[in-house]
Protein backbone atom coordinates (compact mmCIF):
# COMPACT_ATOMS: atom_id res chain seq x y z
CA UNK A 1 0.00 0.00 0.00
CA UNK A 2 1.54 3.28 -1.10
CA UNK A 3 0.68 6.59 -2.66
CA UNK A 4 2.83 8.71 -4.92
CA UNK A 5 3.51 12.37 -4.18
CA UNK A 6 4.55 14.54 -7.14
CA UNK A 7 6.35 17.84 -6.58
CA UNK A 8 6.19 20.42 -9.36
CA UNK A 9 8.29 23.53 -9.85
CA UNK A 10 10.31 24.75 -6.91
CA UNK A 11 8.68 22.16 -4.65
CA UNK A 12 10.97 19.66 -6.34
CA UNK A 13 13.98 21.48 -4.88
CA UNK A 14 12.43 21.55 -1.42
CA UNK A 15 11.66 17.83 -1.60
CA UNK A 16 14.96 16.96 -3.23
CA UNK A 17 13.14 14.84 -5.80
CA UNK A 18 10.29 15.16 -8.28
CA UNK A 19 8.24 12.32 -6.79
CA UNK A 20 8.19 10.20 -3.70
CA UNK A 21 6.31 7.02 -2.80
CA UNK A 22 4.82 7.08 0.70
CA UNK A 23 3.71 3.83 2.31
CA UNK A 24 0.20 3.77 3.72
CA UNK A 25 -0.85 1.99 6.85
CA UNK A 26 -3.60 -0.61 6.57
CA UNK A 27 -5.94 1.14 8.91
CA UNK A 28 -7.80 3.10 6.22
CA UNK A 29 -7.32 6.12 8.43
CA UNK A 30 -4.62 7.70 6.32
CA UNK A 31 -5.35 11.29 5.44
CA UNK A 32 -3.35 13.65 3.31
CA UNK A 33 -2.79 15.80 6.38
CA UNK A 34 -1.36 12.80 8.15
CA UNK A 35 0.92 12.00 5.23
CA UNK A 36 2.15 15.61 5.06
CA UNK A 37 2.73 15.61 8.83
CA UNK A 38 5.10 12.70 8.33
CA UNK A 39 7.34 14.63 5.92
CA UNK A 40 10.25 16.91 6.75
CA UNK A 41 8.93 20.10 8.38
CA UNK A 42 10.29 22.39 5.64
CA UNK A 43 8.64 20.29 2.94
CA UNK A 44 5.38 20.02 4.88
CA UNK A 45 5.26 23.79 5.25
CA UNK A 46 5.99 24.35 1.54
CA UNK A 47 3.23 21.91 0.51
CA UNK A 48 0.72 23.70 2.75
CA UNK A 49 1.44 27.14 1.30
CA UNK A 50 -1.88 28.78 0.35
CA UNK A 51 -1.02 29.12 -3.33
CA UNK A 52 -0.08 25.48 -3.79
CA UNK A 53 -2.88 23.63 -5.58
CA UNK A 54 -3.56 19.92 -5.53
CA UNK A 55 -4.40 17.35 -8.16
CA UNK A 56 -5.53 13.88 -7.18
CA UNK A 57 -4.99 11.26 -9.86
CA UNK A 58 -4.69 13.98 -12.47
CA UNK A 59 -7.81 15.89 -11.44
CA UNK A 60 -7.50 19.32 -9.87
CA UNK A 61 -9.25 19.57 -6.51
CA UNK A 62 -10.67 22.86 -5.31
CA UNK A 63 -9.77 22.45 -1.66
CA UNK A 64 -7.82 20.14 0.55
CA UNK A 65 -10.74 17.78 1.09
CA UNK A 66 -8.96 14.90 -0.54
CA UNK A 67 -11.00 11.72 -0.38
CA UNK A 68 -9.70 8.75 1.55
CA UNK A 69 -6.30 7.86 0.19
CA UNK A 70 -6.14 4.63 -1.72
CA UNK A 71 -3.30 2.45 -2.79
CA UNK A 72 -1.73 3.84 -5.93
CA UNK A 73 -3.16 7.35 -5.64
CA UNK A 74 -1.08 10.13 -7.14
CA UNK A 75 -1.18 13.47 -5.34
CA UNK A 76 0.47 16.32 -7.25
CA UNK A 77 1.44 19.57 -5.53
CA UNK A 78 1.25 22.49 -7.96
CA UNK A 79 2.86 25.81 -7.03
CA UNK A 80 2.07 29.01 -8.97
CA UNK A 81 2.71 28.46 -12.67
CA UNK A 82 5.04 30.34 -14.99
CA UNK A 83 4.69 29.43 -18.63
CA UNK A 84 5.29 31.10 -21.94
CA UNK B 1 -24.29 25.72 -40.31
CA UNK B 2 -20.63 25.03 -40.73
CA UNK B 3 -18.94 22.83 -38.15
CA UNK B 4 -16.87 24.51 -35.47
CA UNK B 5 -13.23 24.92 -36.41
CA UNK B 6 -10.87 22.65 -34.53
CA UNK B 7 -7.94 24.21 -32.72
CA UNK B 8 -4.52 22.72 -33.30
CA UNK B 9 -2.92 22.40 -29.89
CA UNK B 10 0.44 20.78 -29.34
CA UNK B 11 2.75 20.22 -26.41
CA UNK B 12 6.17 19.99 -28.06
CA UNK B 13 8.89 18.00 -26.33
CA UNK B 14 11.48 18.94 -28.96
CA UNK B 15 12.47 22.04 -30.88
CA UNK B 16 9.93 23.11 -33.49
CA UNK B 17 10.20 25.40 -36.50
CA UNK B 18 7.76 28.29 -35.96
CA UNK B 19 8.00 29.51 -39.56
CA UNK B 20 7.12 26.07 -40.87
CA UNK B 21 4.24 25.69 -38.38
CA UNK B 22 2.87 29.13 -39.24
CA UNK B 23 3.15 28.46 -42.95
CA UNK B 24 1.20 25.21 -42.65
CA UNK B 25 -1.45 26.89 -40.49
CA UNK B 26 -1.84 29.86 -42.83
CA UNK B 27 -2.19 27.67 -45.91
CA UNK B 28 -4.89 25.67 -44.11
CA UNK B 29 -6.95 28.85 -43.71
CA UNK B 30 -7.14 30.62 -47.06
CA UNK B 31 -10.60 31.89 -46.08
CA UNK B 32 -9.14 33.95 -43.24
CA UNK B 33 -8.53 37.60 -44.05
CA UNK B 34 -5.90 37.87 -41.38
CA UNK B 35 -3.56 35.74 -39.31
CA UNK B 36 -2.02 37.13 -36.13
CA UNK B 37 0.82 35.22 -34.52
CA UNK B 38 2.96 35.54 -31.43
CA UNK B 39 6.28 33.78 -30.99
CA UNK B 40 7.93 33.59 -27.59
CA UNK B 41 11.60 32.63 -27.57
CA UNK B 42 14.35 32.17 -25.02
CA UNK B 43 15.98 35.56 -24.83
CA UNK B 44 19.70 35.89 -25.30
CA UNK B 45 21.51 37.75 -22.55
CA UNK B 46 21.43 38.27 -18.80
CA UNK B 47 23.74 35.30 -18.50
CA UNK B 48 21.00 32.77 -19.17
CA UNK B 49 22.56 29.55 -20.43
CA UNK B 50 19.40 27.45 -20.65
CA UNK B 51 15.70 27.53 -19.90
CA UNK B 52 13.63 24.55 -18.86
CA UNK B 53 9.87 24.22 -18.86
CA UNK B 54 8.32 21.44 -16.85
CA UNK B 55 4.75 20.27 -17.16
CA UNK B 56 2.43 17.81 -15.44
CA UNK B 57 1.23 15.29 -17.98
CA UNK B 58 -2.34 14.73 -16.72
CA UNK B 59 -3.16 18.45 -16.60
CA UNK B 60 -1.06 20.44 -19.05
CA UNK B 61 -2.27 19.43 -22.49
CA UNK B 62 -5.95 19.02 -21.47
CA UNK B 63 -5.89 22.55 -20.00
CA UNK B 64 -4.30 23.93 -23.18
CA UNK B 65 -7.12 22.32 -25.16
CA UNK B 66 -9.71 23.82 -22.81
CA UNK B 67 -8.12 27.23 -23.26
CA UNK B 68 -8.23 26.88 -27.04
CA UNK B 69 -11.92 25.99 -26.84
CA UNK B 70 -12.59 29.10 -24.74
CA UNK B 71 -10.77 31.27 -27.26
CA UNK B 72 -12.80 29.77 -30.08
CA UNK B 73 -16.03 30.37 -28.18
CA UNK B 74 -15.17 33.99 -27.47
CA UNK B 75 -14.06 35.23 -30.91
CA UNK B 76 -15.10 34.48 -34.45
CA UNK B 77 -12.07 32.55 -35.64
CA UNK B 78 -11.38 30.39 -38.64
CA UNK B 79 -8.58 28.63 -36.82
CA UNK B 80 -6.30 28.69 -33.81
CA UNK B 81 -2.81 27.24 -33.42
CA UNK B 82 -1.08 26.76 -30.07
CA UNK B 83 2.34 25.12 -29.73
CA UNK B 84 4.11 25.19 -26.37
CA UNK B 85 7.49 23.67 -25.62
CA UNK B 86 8.40 21.60 -22.64
CA UNK B 87 11.93 20.46 -21.77
CA UNK B 88 15.30 22.17 -21.93
CA UNK B 89 15.85 25.03 -24.38
CA UNK B 90 18.79 27.19 -25.33
CA UNK B 91 18.82 30.94 -25.91
CA UNK B 92 17.16 31.71 -29.23
CA UNK B 93 14.95 28.59 -29.15
CA UNK B 94 11.21 29.04 -29.67
CA UNK B 95 9.11 28.47 -26.54
CA UNK B 96 5.57 29.17 -27.63
CA UNK B 97 3.74 29.94 -30.85
CA UNK B 98 0.15 31.15 -30.95
CA UNK B 99 -1.62 32.02 -34.17
CA UNK B 100 -5.22 33.04 -34.75
CA UNK B 101 -6.83 33.15 -38.17
CA UNK B 102 -9.97 35.20 -38.62
CA UNK B 103 -12.04 37.00 -41.20
CA UNK B 104 -11.35 40.25 -39.39
CA UNK B 105 -8.06 41.26 -37.87
CA UNK B 106 -9.36 42.54 -34.53
CA UNK B 107 -10.70 39.12 -33.60
CA UNK B 108 -7.35 37.58 -34.53
CA UNK B 109 -5.33 40.11 -32.50
CA UNK B 110 -7.55 39.76 -29.43
CA UNK B 111 -7.69 35.97 -29.58
CA UNK B 112 -3.89 35.63 -29.81
CA UNK B 113 -3.44 38.16 -26.99
CA UNK B 114 -5.93 36.37 -24.74
CA UNK B 115 -4.42 32.97 -25.46
CA UNK B 116 -0.91 34.20 -24.62
CA UNK B 117 -1.94 35.89 -21.37
CA UNK B 118 -3.61 32.68 -20.25
CA UNK B 119 -0.73 30.46 -21.35
CA UNK B 120 1.62 32.63 -19.30
CA UNK B 121 -0.24 32.67 -16.04
CA UNK B 122 -2.91 29.96 -16.07
CA UNK B 123 -1.40 27.00 -17.84
CA UNK B 124 0.38 24.16 -16.09
CA UNK B 125 4.00 25.02 -16.74
CA UNK B 126 6.87 25.68 -14.40
CA UNK B 127 9.93 27.48 -15.67
CA UNK B 128 13.50 27.57 -14.47
CA UNK B 129 16.64 29.05 -15.92
CA UNK B 130 20.29 28.24 -15.67
CA UNK B 131 22.63 31.11 -14.89
CA UNK B 132 26.34 30.52 -14.20
CA UNK B 133 25.69 26.79 -14.03
CA UNK B 134 22.94 27.07 -11.42
CA UNK B 135 19.25 26.37 -12.04
CA UNK B 136 16.73 28.77 -10.51
CA UNK B 137 12.93 28.56 -10.61
CA UNK B 138 11.15 31.57 -12.10
CA UNK B 139 8.35 33.01 -10.03
CA UNK B 140 5.31 34.38 -11.84
CA UNK B 141 5.50 38.15 -12.27
CA UNK B 142 2.86 40.55 -10.96
CA UNK B 143 2.58 41.84 -14.53
CA UNK B 144 1.38 38.40 -15.69
CA UNK B 145 -1.55 38.55 -13.25
CA UNK B 146 -2.37 42.10 -14.31
CA UNK B 147 -2.34 41.01 -17.94
CA UNK B 148 -4.85 38.24 -17.31
CA UNK B 149 -7.04 40.46 -15.11
CA UNK B 150 -7.72 42.68 -18.13
CA UNK B 151 -9.82 39.91 -19.64
CA UNK B 152 -11.68 39.08 -16.45
CA UNK B 153 -12.88 42.68 -16.22
CA UNK B 154 -14.55 42.42 -19.62
CA UNK B 155 -17.71 40.60 -20.43
CA UNK B 156 -17.18 37.93 -23.07
CA UNK B 157 -17.67 39.17 -26.60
Amino acid sequence: MAINLVFLGKLEDVAGCSARAIPLSDTLSDTLDGVIDGLEPTLAEALRAPRVKLAVNGVLVQDRDVPVLRDGDEIAFLPPVSGG
Amino acid sequence: MSSLPVARVRLATRAFDPADALNTFTRAHPEAGGVVSFLGQVRVGEGVEALELRHYEPLTLPAMEDLAARVHARWALDGLLVIHRTGVMEPGDPIVLVAAAARHRRDAFAAADFAMDHLKSESWFWKREKVAGTWRWIEPRAQDYEDIARWQAQTPA
